[in-house]
């Protein structure tokens, strides 16, 4: 096995967990039926609706345009001053006097979309290069593979930053591509063990058997039974991403334009306070610890319950 | 087991060819193209034009390509422009590499003791107050971005508290010896121990914010190996054969149950590095981690190329040492 494929060990393993439809009842039916009775999951969801919830409603919550230098006349270099909470503003301003709260709240938008979209772009990398090399082996996989291993091995934060050096200009998207990018090979590697196990499976044999086309067996009788582990993955993807997004802005590589918020960009650009005014790093890494917890949780529970060996 | 290792390392030459064709391929698709980017924007064209001759920049990709490996096989890739400008871009990698890598090093240590017992014990009693304890922790541990795990140790331990360092790897004022560039050894190595230890100090608090990642993946691999291992047929026969809990324990579980441990420490090469970039960040480390931080600010790619070849070249190292050490105790593994 080739030193990459290490990492991938845990990814193979988290492969094979899908692939057992035994028992009588079938694995979706089970999963759920202990989804609903653990702790865990119930605070995750919970978590992960409220996030979703404040992200579709904040704009009627946040009572001032994030943009907006509101509070500029009580920010001060000199005495290294920002605005304190006062009557409108719950929270104060942030270091150009911006409204904290609504940033905060309407912040939550922009982390959403971070997150999914980078993972919703990581999984369809992931997914094209899964299937090319589980679906027909041979030189493809190899070479597939080989390249997957090499991404592995390259720590991810070196990964994200090398892609985001390649961009003249930083922005929002440029930070999406740099994230998505760390995670194909996660998901890659992770489609192509369970579309392997797949094809040696008797269904897929069977498919053929009856002359189905490939195209056909791969969409419609591999990718749907592998699709549990994958689901997993991006759940906890979802916690990497926001993490990752804002270990970009704190090495400088976030968006360049402030005026939309997003959590991330707020605590990487509160580094320079932090000894001064660590509220303005609180409030934003509070959210994502909180959000990045909620994903953990629902992606933790859900492999528990797919794991065949903890059927019952 | 000779073929074993021939094979493992014809593997590594695979990787190493991969990612040289990928480093390769990324430089030259640096916004400005290699020659800006090596150079920096300020050079002359005098200098220009000898790099365009060096790097075969006029001649065929493949030629280009060529050139390329043979200068990385003699370490030479360039010179620093951003991050100590004029310096080499690997003298400048090796200068740094000792802080990293004392750095990973305690870090990887605290993980790995506090992390293999917890699991150790979490695993025996599953579901006890130390069980549900220990997994808190490390779910939190993963949600936390680590630059601000970072800084918060900082702001309490340092900056309230006064209890340890706030930066750097040693006390200005102190004049110790540097021999080798790992500050704690060569405070050992010359009997200078006051140097050492504070070296050592100024290391606590990054490693601690360092380890929390590596702790909760290895604690978490304890648990569940601890949890498989109890399970097996020969803990059975070991308890009917009339053995006392405490050989059970010493002999068969843990023994078996280190197996993936050790693995998966190895695997946490990677998230050390992508931590250390962080942590230097905060502590003002000059290691790698910075190197790579600032080589992305003032746009040295000399220096970043080296650093990512080196990394990744670490990693894969490091985890082929794991796997020779496993495949000469557990013939089983030569196998695959």
């Amino acid at each position: 096995m080739v030193p990459g494929t290490q990492r991938g060990k845990r990814i193979d393993e988290l492969a094979e967990s899908g692939s057992d439809g035994s028992a009588g009842i079938s694995l979706a039916a089970s999963a759920w039926r202990r989804l609903r009775r653990s702790p865990t999951f119930l605070l995750g969801a919970g978590i992960i609706a409220a996030f979703v919830l404040l992200a579709l409603v904040s704009p009627l919550l946040a009572q001032h345009d994030p943009a907006l230098r509101l509070l500029e006349d009580q920010v001060s270099r000199a005495d290294n001053s920002i605005p304190e909470p006062q009557g409108d503003f719950p929270l104060g301003g942030d270091q150009y006097g911006r409204p904290l709260l609504s940033r905060l709240l309407l912040g939550s938008q922009q982390t959403l979309l971070v997150a999914l979209t980078a993972t919703v772009l990581g999984l369809g990398g992931g997914l094209t290069l899964g299937i090319l090399a589980g679906a027909f082996g041979g030189w493809v996989d190899t070479v597939v593979m080989r390249v997957v291993d090499v991404l592995l091995s390259v720590p991810s934060l070196l990964l994200a930053v090398s892609i985001g050096a390649l961009f003249q200009q930083q922005s929002r998207f440029t930070v999406i591509i740099a994230v998505a990018t760390v995670q194909i090979p996660i998901f890659g590697r992770l489609l192509r063990g369970t579309m392997l196990a797949q094809r040696a499976s008797d269904h897929v044999l069977a498919a053929r058997a009856l002359g189905v086309k490939q195209r056909s067996v791969v969409f419609r009788h591999m990718l749907p039974n592998a699709l549990g582990p994958v689901v997993v993955q991006a759940t906890l993807m979802l916690a990497v991403a926001i993490i990752d997004a804002a270990a970009l802005s704190f090495l400088g590589l976030g968006a360049a334009d402030t005026s939309t918020p997003e959590w991330g960009q707020m605590l990487g650009s509160a580094q320079n306070f932090f000894d001064t005014h660590p509220h303005l790093a609180f409030w934003p890494a509070g959210c994502i610890i909180v959000v990045a917890l909620g994903f953990t949780l629902v992606g933790e529970s859900l492999r528990d319950a797919l794991d065949p060996k903890k059927r019952r | 087991m000779l073929r074993y290792t021939v094979r493992r390392l014809g593997q590594l030459v695979i990787v190493a060819v991969v990612l040289s064709i990928l480093l390769f391929g990324w430089l030259r698709a640096l916004p400005g193209g290699p020659v800006s980017a090596l150079l920096g924007e300020r050079a002359t064209e005098e200098s220009r034009a000898q790099l365009v001759e060096q790097l075969g920049l006029n001649q065929p990709l493949h030629v280009q390509y060529w050139k390329f490996v043979q200068r990385a096989v003699t370490g030479d890739f360039g010179v620093s422009t951003g991050v100590q400008p004029g310096t080499p871009a690997m003298e400048v990698f090796l200068q740094r590499m000792p802080a990293t890598l004392e750095l990973s090093v305690l870090a990887l240590l605290l993980a790995v003791v506090v992390g293999v017992p917890l699991g150790y014990f979490a695993g025996r009693r599953q579901g006890g107050w130390l069980d549900n304890l220990s997994i808190t922790w490390s779910l939190i541990g993963v949600a936390v971005p680590v630059f601000f795990l970072a800084f918060l140790l900082k702001y309490v331990f340092a900056i309230e508290l006064g209890a340890l360092p706030a930066s750097g790897r040693q006390e200005v004022s102190i004049d110790a010896t540097h021999a080798t560039g790992f500050y704690v050894l060569d405070g050992m190595l010359t009997g200078e121990w006051d140097a050492a230890w504070n070296a050592f100090l100024h290391l606590l608090l990054p490693a601690a914010a360092l380890s929390t990642i590596p702790f909760a993946v290895i604690f978490r691999i304890t648990r569940a190996s601890v949890l498989d291992v109890l399970e097996e047929d020969f803990v059975r026969t070991a308890r009917s054969k009339g053995l006392g809990a405490r050989v059970i324990r010493g002999r068969h579980v843990l023994r078996n149950a280190m197996l993936p441990v050790v693995t998966t420490i190895g695997l946490q090469t990677g998230a050390l590095l992508s931590g250390a970039v962080l942590t230097e960040q905060v502590f003002n480390i000059t290691g790698i981690g910075q190197a790579l931080s600032l080589g992305f600010q003032r746009q040295d790619y000399a220096v970043l190329q080296v650093v990512i070849l080196a990394t990744a070249m670490v990693y894969v190292l490091v985890n082929l040492v794991v796997d020779l050490t496993y495949a000469a105790i557990d013939p089983r593994l030569r196998e695959r």
